[in-house]
């Protein structure tokens, strides 16, 4: 592979760790959103090139997947959400921004140390988006575990797929069943969001999940 | 393609599962949703004469014969106790026709996600259908469309979701691990060839994959510190989800662990999976057991029941040699057995009092004698008296610690004995005392219950010698 494709490569995988971060301290569900289709539109550009450059053109659907569902379709339904909602209000946080940037460089720095020290026989390029992939997937965690409202989890949740899928990607030849498969489930989970969203407003005209949190189970 | 019983396995759940989505009328389709588990029990059970040659993306074993057995013998009958269960539903008006007609059709989607899994070849074809199942257990979950169902099943399904992710990371790094050996393609990602090659794959990548595959799909058995959706999830689903999925897709998402050890079993370099597996089954276990004296809802009792009897499992098989896992095999039957009898009878027990507040319950020998001695029954059977079968696995499992590792099996014991007295002292408020609550007359199914139970006890008193070398033969496979 030549100098140039790695560091395309290497560029694509690293802006993702990069939105990851930018997701993480966004206060405001639009602009979280937006952040979001950047996200994926990185991811979307990142298969593409690795496609090109494995010369397996069975990741462009991968891509293209990523490009037309994540990048478009699910952050306009999600803006139609909010605003059906009204919840464009301020995000409110569990943990501070420099607590949650810095929980987040911690966990960058474990991938880091766990990935590239398990993987000195892979070839480069699959390993450094390894490690970048698992960066991803668990900034992923933290923003999940940092957020109290339904609609951020979500997106939290579908930043973790995307740095699945980066992983998946980077693992050269890997057959495709299981990339449709990711993208498949994605979608299979989106639509069970949407309905539970649906549900959540039914039964309490919030998607906070402290106030579900009322119900929880441990107190009985 | 020709029609044998491995495709019939997945073939009918499949079919089934369309027409129950299409077909009105309660009567019709419930019997229908039974038909169809029939049949494909009868396909599993015909998995024992002819079995055909592992493909690319199926497999039929001597270990997965055994879960699938399991799992289309428990799948049966807990769809005869559902016809009585969701009869009653629809008649309180808990469930309306066209939840009934979409918990009939996801009935049958769960069968085909959990058989797929257990026969599928491939480890990124199982994790699909792993992912299927939990998804559809989360709408089941979710059914009663109250307060709590819909926590329980948002709970459920975030930290469902987060383990499947989890389990998909390990995968894709097994592959990665694969990949130099075997080279690229679909053969990298089958389970016969992988645990033929697993010897020369990277040591290092194969400890990492195993924790990532451990934490994902531990979650989904339900192990501590990974279990907060357990308790939830099988508290607040229509009662015949609960049965099946601490009877079942606990077992499969173990099954797929078990699978992976053996691979890491292969390669001697690779680290030791059975400590870690230990330390979670014990840690379930202990922290369970004491989790089960503050419970004030009788299938949330039951759930944690199953979070310390999974912790069990784990460790039996984490210890590993030929008598522990066979006593680890034995467990996960009976436990399966036992505890979706203890559902069936708790499903009915809660329809007639109204309520699953233990509280609200008592006396139930006096008001409903069967279900009540059935609960005893069961009850006795999951604590592991003697003679029920869990007293035969449980037994063999610490006689077999004490031999190897005395600090672990005091452990065990301890845990056993905690979780045992906290199920009597509940089950004495609930079973015998002042009546409380309505005594009106249960319209329940006692088949189902009754021929688990009898299983239980059967196998207990007398293991047939073909049945013992089975489960040597695949504890053996097990290693």
């Amino acid at each position: 592979m030549s100098r140039i494709d790695f560091d395309i490569a290497h560029l694509l995988a690293g802006s993702l760790v990069l939105i990851s971060f930018l997701e993480l301290y966004q206060d405001r569900l639009y602009a979280l959103l937006n952040v979001f289709a950047a996200h994926a539109l990185v991811l979307a550009a990142s298969v593409a090139w690795q496609a090109f450059v494995q010369d397996a053109p069975h990741l462009y659907v991968t891509a293209a997947i990523a490009l037309t569902f994540k990048a478009i379709v699910i952050p306009v339904a999600l803006h139609r959400i909010i605003v059906r909602l009204g919840i464009h209000r301020e995000i409110e946080k569990v943990v501070g921004v420099g607590t949650a940037m810095l929980a987040g460089m911690g966990l960058v720095a474990l991938s880091m140390v766990v990935m590239l020290r398990v993987t000195h026989g892979a070839d480069p390029l699959a390993r450094e988006d390894l490690a970048f992939a698992l960066s991803v997937v668990l900034l992923g965690l933290l923003m999940m575990v940092t957020r109290r409202n339904a609609v951020s989890q979500v997106i939290g949740f579908m930043s973790l797929e995307n740095g699945l899928v980066l992983a998946a990607t980077g693992a050269k030849g890997m057959p495709l069943v299981v990339e449709i498969s990711v993208a498949f489930s994605i979608l299979i989970a989106f639509i069970v969001i949407g309905i539970f969203l649906f549900r959540i407003r039914e039964r309490f005209d919030t998607v906070d999940v402290q106030v579900i949190d009322r119900f929880r189970g441990e107190r009985r | 393609m020709t029609f044998d019983a491995l495709t019939g396995v997945l073939l009918i759940p499949a079919v089934a599962a369309a027409l129950l989505a299409a077909l009105p009328g309660y009567r019709v389709t419930a019997r229908l949703n039974v038909a169809a588990t029939t049949l494909t029990l009868i396909c599993a059970l015909s998995l024992f004469f002819s079995r055909p040659e592992p493909g690319v993306y199926l497999l039929v074993d001597d270990l997965n014969g055994t879960f699938i057995v399991l799992t289309t013998f428990v799948g049966f009958t807990t769809s005869v106790f559902s016809l009585s269960y969701i009869g009653h539903e629809l008649e309180t008006g808990r469930l309306t026709p066209p939840f009934v007609r979409f918990y009939h059709a996801m009935y049958q989607v769960l069968m085909f996600a959990m058989n797929l899994a257990l026969i599928a070849n491939n480890i990124g074809l199982m994790w699909v259908a792993i992912e299927l199942a939990t998804l559809t257990t989360v709408l089941m979950v979710g059914i009663y469309r109250t307060h709590e169902a819909l926590e329980a099943a948002w709970k459920y399904f975030i930290l469902g979701s987060v383990g499947i992710a989890l389990a998909l990371f390990g995968t894709i790094l097994i592959y990665m691990a694969a990949r130099p050996v075997i080279g690229e393609g679909l053969a990298a990602m089958e389970w016969t060839v992988l645990v033929t090659r697993a010897g020369a794959f990277d040591p290092a990548l194969l400890d990492v994959a195993f924790v990532f595959l451990l934490l994902g799909y531990g979650t989904k058995v339900g192990l501590a510190p990974l279990h907060a959706w357990l308790p939830d999830a099988h508290a607040e689903g229509p009662t015949p989800i609960s049965a099946v999925l601490s009877g079942l897709l606990l077992n499969v998402a173990l099954y797929a662990l078990l699978r992976f050890k053996m691979l890491l079993a292969v390669n001697a370099a690779a680290l030791a999976p059975g400590p870690l597996m230990v330390t979670l089954g014990l840690l379930s276990l202990v922290f369970a057991a004491f989790m089960l004296y503050r419970r004030r809802d009788i299938k949330r009792l039951f759930a944690y029941s199953s979070i310390e009897h999974m912790g069990i499992i784990a460790f039996a098989f984490g210890m590993g040699g030929p008598i522990a896992n066979f006593a680890g095999l034995l467990h996960m039957t009976m436990h399966s057995l036992t505890k979706s009898a203890i559902f069936f009878a708790v499903g009915h027990i809660a329809q007639v009092k109204g309520t699953q507040r233990i509280a609200d319950m008592g006396g139930l020998t006096e008001t409903h004698p069967v279900l009540g001695w059935a609960l005893i029954l069961g009850v006795v059977a999951i604590a592991g008296l003697p003679p029920l079968g869990i007293f035969m696995s449980e037994f063999l499992m610490v006689t077999s610690t004490f031999a190897r590792a005395p600090l672990l099996a005091l452990v065990l014991v301890f845990g056993i004995l905690v979780g045992v007295a906290a199920l009597f002292l509940r089950l004495n408020s609930i079973a015998f005392g002042e009546p409380r609550g309505s005594s009106a007359k249960a319209q329940a199914s006692y088949a189902p219950m009754f021929a688990h139970l009898a299983l239980v006890l059967a196998a207990g008193i007398y293991m047939p010698p073909a049945l013992v070398a089975w489960f040597q033969n695949v504890a053996g496979l097990l290693g």
